[in-house]
């Protein structure tokens, strides 16, 4: 990283180019386009959790006036097995494939089976109502004790678990073991003077993105196609759609739409293949898009998960062993988030001796997709809330308990690497000094706190930074701008060129206009394709000197790039004037024509990222209703490109996580039918369920990139979690293990600690 | 079944279009007449990205059937700001972040006017009570209740 350098338009609070567009709603989303001749697409799902289906008849809705095409999985090639990469979840092509459409089994309730485009989405209705679907039903397997039991009914017959010390003899619902394991943790725990051990369950949530999934897919005879989508990564709508239909690479073309949420949920695919194989029987545009009730039903949640963690610590609180027994629900085709998950759960503590064990499980529900720090909610949930616990018998302040245990720049991570430069004890000290850690609280109320990890991502950028005849400059890139990284992207350029922010502009360009880019995801946009647009912004400087050197008659290595301006270096003797961007741009044609830079990387040294969150709660002995106070959100964001952006990625999670802790679940009954799809019941955080929520950005740089940038929009979703929970446990005395902490299940605990 | 003619004033132009008598108003102005600013999150009246004003009052356009709209009026986000200028609440969702996706801003900004044509000065609670109908994801909206404060202030003529 260069030496700590005063920044001209980095950290300012700049307004996002994309913004007018966007209150004024010209701003086109996924569900916003559309094409001349274009059907309706739906889909119909299965009305059961675990079934085979025997037989399906689509006679009847074939002959239906205005029905153009019916698919079922018949209409799909077979697709072999092939591990996903380069996405945020992990996966299987050929689970993909049936997922997108079922062949001979349906593993969840709202699982697509067929279906249809029509004239108008009235009649695709009919359509679908009149397709007949002869299922052979079977036993739901619907949590973790069930599925993992050794007599359990099996949701795959050919699935034996991946990852154990001996092959298994018996296919099982266990669908990969991971084990992680340092030092000796029978004699780590043998140092212990206290050991403490805890059980923890947290349910299925979903993203809970606003905007339902959308596609418009057209196929020309020739195959040539172009899918119009919202998608956190077009790249990977594009690779997904080949592999699923069998398709050459180049004969698809993704245009990314703006994108209402994803938060990882979009970070796959499930209407593209559909829509793409209805347009081509029917030779026309297919447009679907997915009701809120088929976002929650068929689109990928996040797991639920049971996890048991034990430490052991001696009286000064060191710890000396942890151990970690965690199960995630991947839904009916393999590919939790175990492992991010197993990999974090410890990550912020120095531990001599550890243990870590994880399980992806198939349950009868929708297979899961990645959810904003995939996998490491649920498990640092279970950890913070255990030191809590252990901090609380240790009589020593939870802070400080953390501190004495708490990773810094050479420790070496849990799941591997030594950290570089982080800043977690930079949050706890923070922590510690914020007035909100010692605000005085009334009755019934209780302060919790807890950390937060996540490793950020970096992977393959690449972005180009044109000089326009002004000297205005465009920055075309392919990563989906979901939450203001045009904003960033600008800053960068502007700043690394030395022009006005005003000057530029940015292109989210689509799979044919931008060079590869893997998906918006891992919180990795601002710190990779940030660095690819330096990288194409320092190719332009490059060729600017060598156009100034070229009318000055100088050699180019003695020209310097100062505040927009090639200048002569310190000692040069040229009786020159310093020529700005737009002079070099205007007199382009005549020094080797236009400027254009461009830049590629697989980004290393994504910096990882630690946060402190702190949370007051007041509990209504009454109800058991929980209400957030006061809610602080403390987080090591590298160096803060937009700080506004920043606070925004960390108020937004801290809320996701807030509703994770106190509301969010899906409820399924007896068969495996999911009870509350729909926002009514499915209970995010509204507006009046909060307070205004505290940020403190914590700037240590990360040394691998030219600012010091590191990812910021996961982290804040990982401490909530217990850091709500943790606040519960000190208003009520009682540590309730599972959330989400709602007013039924706080009530009865309690009129159980009451009685 | 026969579609029904509608003549309404939807920001302030008079239109008339063709409806199936089950077609919701939001379907009618999204699919119909190309107003796409206001969005579709649920279509069970949950979510507010569908917000408009009828007669002034704030619905949830999902909710209401497009044959409803004969002879009134109606105020979508596409009517919220007048000519080259943007409306404060506009301009202070852009100055303070406000947004992050984007999607449910168009709900948002028209739930804030129709709060801010009622109440000039809210209290912050009033404004989270008045907005709680209005899911948003990305913001925690924190962002949006001090937008929504600012551009109350600068509308009572008030320097920010």
């Amino acid at each position: 990283m260069s030496e700590a350098r005063d920044y001209k338009v980095i950290g300012t609070r700049v307004v996002r180019p994309d913004g007018v567009d966007k209150v004024t709603g010209r701003a086109n989303f996924g569900a916003d386009f559309s094409l001349p001749g274009m059907l309706y697409g739906k889909v119909l799902r299965s009305p059961h959790a675990h079934a085979r289906i025997k037989k399906i008849d689509t006679d009847a809705a074939a002959k239906i006036e205005g029905v153009y095409a019916i698919v079922t999985g018949a209409d799909f090639p077979k697709v072999g097995h092939e591990e996903i990469t380069g996405g945020e979840g992990a996966g299987d092509f050929a689970d993909l494939a049936t997922n997108v459409m079922a062949r001979d089994k349906v593993v969840y309730h709202g699982h697509a089976v067929a279906a249809v485009a029509a004239k108008t989405s009235a009649i695709a209705d009919a359509a679908l109502a009149a397709i007949k679907v002869d299922y052979e039903q079977l036993a739901p397997v619907m949590d973790l004790d069930t599925a993992m039991a050794d007599n359990a009914t099996l949701i795959d017959e050919r699935l034996f678990t991946a990852g154990l010390p001996e092959k298994p003899t018996k296919p099982s619902n266990v669908a990969a073991y991971m084990e992680f394991k340092r030092g000796d943790i029978a004699q780590g725990f043998a140092q212990a003077d206290v050991v403490v051990e805890g059980t923890y369950r947290t349910p299925t949530v979903h993203q809970g993105y606003i905007e339902p999934h959308a596609c418009v897919a057209s196929i020309n005879q020739g195959g040539q196609a172009t899918i119009w989508c919202c998608t956190q990564g077009h790249f990977d709508v594009r690779s997904m759609t080949s592999k699923v239909l069998g398709m050459n690479v180049a004969d698809i073309r993704v245009i990314p739409s703006e994108i209402g949420g994803g938060f990882g949920g979009k970070t796959t695919i499930y209407l593209e293949p559909v829509a793409m194989v209805l347009s081509k029987k029917s030779g026309r545009p297919v447009k679907m898009t997915m009701t809120r009730d088929e976002v929650f039903r068929a689109s990928g949640p996040a797991s639920a998960t049971k996890c048991t963690i034990k430490i052991g610590a001696k009286k000064d609180g060191t710890f000396t062993a942890m151990s970690a027994w965690l199960a995630y629900e991947a839904g009916g085709y393999k590919g939790s988030s175990m492992a991010p998950g197993a990999m974090c759960v410890f990550a912020p503590y120095v531990v001599p001796h550890f243990l870590i064990q994880g399980y992806d499980v198939l349950v009868n529900k929708p297979k899961v997709a990645a959810y904003r720090a995939p996998g490491a909610p649920q498990s640092m949930y279970a950890c913070e809330s255990l030191i809590d616990d252990l901090a609380r018998q240790l009589k020593i302040d939870p802070i400080d308990l953390r501190l004495k245990n708490a990773v810094s720049a050479g420790s070496q991570a849990a799941y591997g690497p030594k950290f570089n430069a982080v800043g977690f004890k930079e949050c706890l000290e923070a922590a510690k000094k914020h007035p909100n850690y010692t605000k005085k609280l009334g009755p019934n109320e209780g302060r919790g706190l807890a950390a937060g990890f996540w490793f950020n991502a970096g992977m393959q950028s690449s972005a180009e930074v044109h000089i326009n005849e002004n000297g205005t400059v465009t920055v075309v890139e392919g990563s989906p701008d979901i939450g203001g990284s045009r904003a960033s992207m600008a800053l960068m350029a502007a700043e690394e060129l030395g022009v006005p922010y005003e000057r530029v502009r940015v292109v989210v360009a689509d799979t044919e206009n931008a060079g590869y880019n893997n998906v918006t995801g891992g919180s990795r946009v601002t710190f990779a394709t940030g660095m690819a647009v330096i990288q194409a912004a320092g190719d332009i400087i490059a060729q600017c000197k060598q156009r100034a050197a070229a009318t000055w008659g100088i050699e180019a290595d003695l020209v310097d790039w100062k505040d927009g301006e090639a200048i002569p270096k310190p000692g040069v003797n040229a009786d020159v004037k310093p020529l700005t961007l737009a002079q070099i741009a205007a007199n382009s044609g005549r020094t080797g024509g236009p400027l254009l830079g461009r830049a590629s990387l697989n980004a290393r040294g994504a910096g990882p990222g630690f946060s402190i969150n702190m949370a007051d709660v007041r509990v209504d002995p009454e109800t058991g209703k929980v209400d957030v106070l006061r809610f602080t959100a403390i987080q090591d964001a590298g160096k803060a490109i937009h700080p506004a952006y920043v606070e925004g990625q960390m108020q937004g999670g801290a809320v996701q996580g807030i509703g994770w802790a106190l509301n969010e679940e899906y409820i399924y009954d007896s068969k495996g039918v999911m009870q509350n799809a729909g926002f009514l019941d499915y209970r995010m955080p509204v507006a009046s369920d909060l307070p205004m929520i505290d940020t403190q950005i914590i700037e240590v740089p990360n040394p691998s990139h030219p600012y010091g940038v590191r990812g910021v929009g996961e982290v804040p979703i990982v401490a909530p979690l217990a850091a709500v929970a943790n606040a519960v446990r000190a208003a009520t005395g009682i540590r309730i293990p599972d959330l989400p902490l709602s007013p039924p299940r706080v009530l009865a605990a309690l009129e159980a600690a009451k009685a | 079944m026969g579609k029904t003619r509608v003549e309404t004033k939807i920001n302030g132009e008079q239109m008339e279009f063709l409806c199936e008598p089950q077609q919701s108003m939001l379907d009618v102005l999204r699919d119909t007449l190309g107003l796409t600013g206001t969005k579709e999150g649920c279509a069970t009246g949950d979510c507010g990205a569908c917000s408009v004003m009828l007669d002034g009052r704030l619905i949830c356009s999902c909710l209401m059937l497009a044959v409803e709209s004969n002879g009134r009026q109606l105020t979508t986000i596409e009517g919220i700001s007048r000519g080259e200028t943007l409306h404060p609440i506009q301009q202070k969702f852009l100055q303070h972040a406000a947004l992050q996706c984007g999607i449910c801003t168009p709900g948002f900004v028209v739930a804030a006017k129709a709060l801010l044509d009622e109440n000039p000065n809210p209290t912050e609670e009033e404004i989270r009570y008045h907005l709680a109908g209005n899911l948003c994801r990305c913001t925690g909206y924190d962002k949006i209740i001090r937008a929504v404060q600012d551009a109350a202030q600068t509308l009572r003529g008030e320097a920010s």
